[in-house]
């Protein structure tokens, strides 16, 4: 008999060890680059950390760091109910100015492309370091980024007229006004959740639309018993990634907080704990919203 | 034989209802089409509009910025005029060797990302294997948490990297390429969880027959990835090449971090005008002008490349491609 040195691997076997070889990367780089330092971010958390030539030291300090930024800090409190405030302002302005747009973008019209191109625009130019010099530049304090203040401001003027005719609520008036200021942040903020919408709009087979029109569907029907179900699942996607995408927006006041204590005044450890808290909140937002669309959302069965 | 026949379908005179004017039907898509058309051109403006400014200011002198009656176009304009305030930063930005540098960075880190997404992404589309789902969402969490997180140990790492205690003794990558280089690699860089999330599902809409027969036929697995999902991908790799280009070509953060600010890079040039140019020697007017100069001398690199990729960014939207 012969003894089989390597052990024999069915097909199924030999797919997996192929699979583990593509991902490998990935597994490498995960533990390396992010498990490693995530553990370490929890223990310079509770640490006071200075860093030498040869190399750092850790002092055990407790929630100290915590204590310091929510206590001590003159900023953090103030900067992280605002950080968070504006997230929540800004994630359904997002998602529905978006969503409205990838609409518009998938009709047919003349010089679709090059509004495409325009629309898209913002991923090239969102980036912070354009960012940066823009907020302290007098062009833009004087004629605003947004293109003409008056303008804006006789909008918001005439939208309050019209809001308290229709006897909405204040909060909502409030929240409308807010997001008509912030117009060109959404547009800017908005362009890759549009490339996501746009795809997913552009990939409903049209049978199911000419199956509508047979029957006899208005448009409103087709929208919201075709259209919207099957784009639905790319709102949990867009939200994630609108998210994702704040944490190193020009404009988010609390990462730039969080830079300035690490890099700036060298408390690292305190920087950390900012941190975990921050993720604490988004973490909290993330699952409630989860939760809130995970039953409603359609899959299209594969 | 098809196709006269399918010309002579156009060619042929359609038959017109003869009242088409006086349907409401006509009426409402029309009103819509003159609607969605300033939309349309309202929001391009939106966009646009900070980048005509910045045009616009960066042929201004200080005096044009006083003049009440210039907004867009200076009083002077001629070939001296225009060219003036690109002159003078052309060469305190050190312009041509930091653009350098910034595109040989930012082209290296965009190819190792492509590279390392499609291969973990093919991974994570076509095979089976145990964990494989939980990696999947470890790509995402990767994406969830925020890079000041791992910002301070990823610093400390390649400080003192000992390649995870094996080296006796720990060298310094900062100030090197090697931070970037290994991040990419491993699928760790800027964002790169987004660059696998595509590439995987653009691998799964990938027809299966094809990579099938070429395994049937003898190629091995990583034969097969190369000659027939590679081509197939092509285009979407594009855009992962060009979501990743731009994305390290604006870092300020993390490359600050890993070659500080005195590396001869455009950002780093860009910020080293505002620091020169301080509110004492000069007025905030001729600060604002060279800044806008500086920033469209950043930019426009970018918008060539955007230039000559959108045709495939835009394809491969209509294609699906980038959300399967």
């Amino acid at each position: 008999m012969r003894i089989r040195f390597w052990p024999r691997f069915t097909l199924r076997r030999k797919r997996a060890v192929w699979g583990y070889l593509f991902v490998s990367p990935f597994i490498l780089g995960f533990i390396a680059f992010f498990l490693g330092p995530i553990v370490q971010s929890i223990i310079f958390a509770f640490n006071e950390l200075t860093i030498k030539a040869a190399g750092f030291e850790l002092t055990y300090v407790g929630w100290e760091n915590f204590r310091y930024a929510l206590r001590v800090d003159p900023d953090f409190v103030r900067v992280f109910t605002e950080t968070t405030i504006q997230i929540l302002v800004d994630l359904p302005a997002i998602i529905l100015f978006s969503f409205f747009a990838a609409n518009l973008l998938n009709q047919k019209f003349r010089g679709r492309w090059m509004a495409r191109v325009v629309f898209f625009l913002p991923v090239i130019l969102t980036a912070g370091i354009v960012y940066r010099f823009e907020s302290g530049d007098i062009l833009t304090d004087v004629l605003g980024y947004v293109p003409d203040e008056t303008e804006v401001f006789s909008v918001s003027r005439s939208m309050i007229g019209l809001l308290s005719v229709l006897r909405m609520p204040a909060w909502f008036v409030q929240y409308i006004l807010t997001a008509v200021e912030r117009v060109p942040d959404i547009i800017n903020a908005s362009a890759i959740p549009i490339v996501v919408f746009l795809s997913a709009l552009q990939g409903i087979p049209s049978s199911l639309y000419e199956c509508a029109a047979i029957e006899g569907a208005t448009g409103w029907e087709t929208f919201w018993k075709i259209t919207f179900p099957l784009v639905s699942p790319l709102f949990l996607t867009n939200i994630i990634y609108i998210i994702v995408d704040s944490f190193t927006r020009p404009g988010n006041t609390l990462v730039e907080l969080i830079n300035d204590s690490a890099w700036g005044r060298g408390i690292y450890g305190v920087s950390v704990a900012m941190t975990w808290m921050y993720f604490g909140v988004i973490a909290v937002i993330l699952v409630l919203v989860f939760l809130l669309l995970a039953r409603r959302v359609v899959y299209m069965e594969e | 034989m098809a196709a006269e026949l399918s010309r002579d379908l156009e060619t042929m005179p359609k038959v017109r209802r003869k009242s088409r004017f006086f349907t409401s039907h006509f009426w409402a898509e029309t009103l819509w089409a003159f609607v969605r058309a300033v939309l349309v051109l309202g929001i391009c403006y939106i966009i646009v509009y900070p980048l005509l400014i910045k045009l616009s200011s960066s042929m201004m002198t200080e005096k044009d910025m006083y003049d009440m009656l210039v907004k867009w176009i200076p009083r002077k304009l001629n070939y001296e005029s225009i060219v003036q305030n690109y002159r003078l930063l052309y060469g305190f930005m050190d312009y041509p060797k930091a653009l350098f540098n910034s595109l040989v960075l930012a082209t290296t880190v965009a190819l190792l990302q492509v590279v390392s997404s499609s291969l973990i992404g093919y991974g994570l589309a076509r095979f089976d294997f145990f964990g494989k789902n939980l990696l999947f969402a470890l790509v995402i969490l990767t994406l969830l948490i925020p890079p000041q997180m791992i910002m301070v140990p990823l610093f400390l790492n390649f400080r003192f990297f000992d390649f995870f205690g094996i080296m006796p003794k720990s060298v310094n990558l900062l100030g090197t390429y090697w931070p970037f280089i290994l991040t990419s690699i491993t699928g760790m860089g800027l964002r790169n969880g987004f660059f696998i999330y595509i590439m995987r599902q653009v691998f799964r809409g990938l027809p299966k027959s094809l990579e099938e027969a070429a395994l049937v036929d003898g190629a091995g697995q990583f034969r097969t990835f190369l000659t027939i999902m590679v081509p197939g991908a092509a285009s979407a790799m594009l855009v992962v090449f060009l979501f990743a280009f731009v994305w390290q070509y604006n870092d300020y953060q993390f490359t600050r971090m890993y070659l500080s600010n005195t590396a001869p890079l455009l950002p780093f040039s860009l910020e080293r005008l505002t620091r020169t140019f301080d509110v004492e020697q000069y007025s905030k007017e001729y600060i604002s002008i060279l800044n806008n100069t500086g920033m469209i001398m950043f930019i426009t690199p970018l918008l060539l490349l955007y230039g000559f990729l959108q045709r495939y960014f835009i394809e491969s939207i209509e294609r699906t491609g980038i959300v399967g």
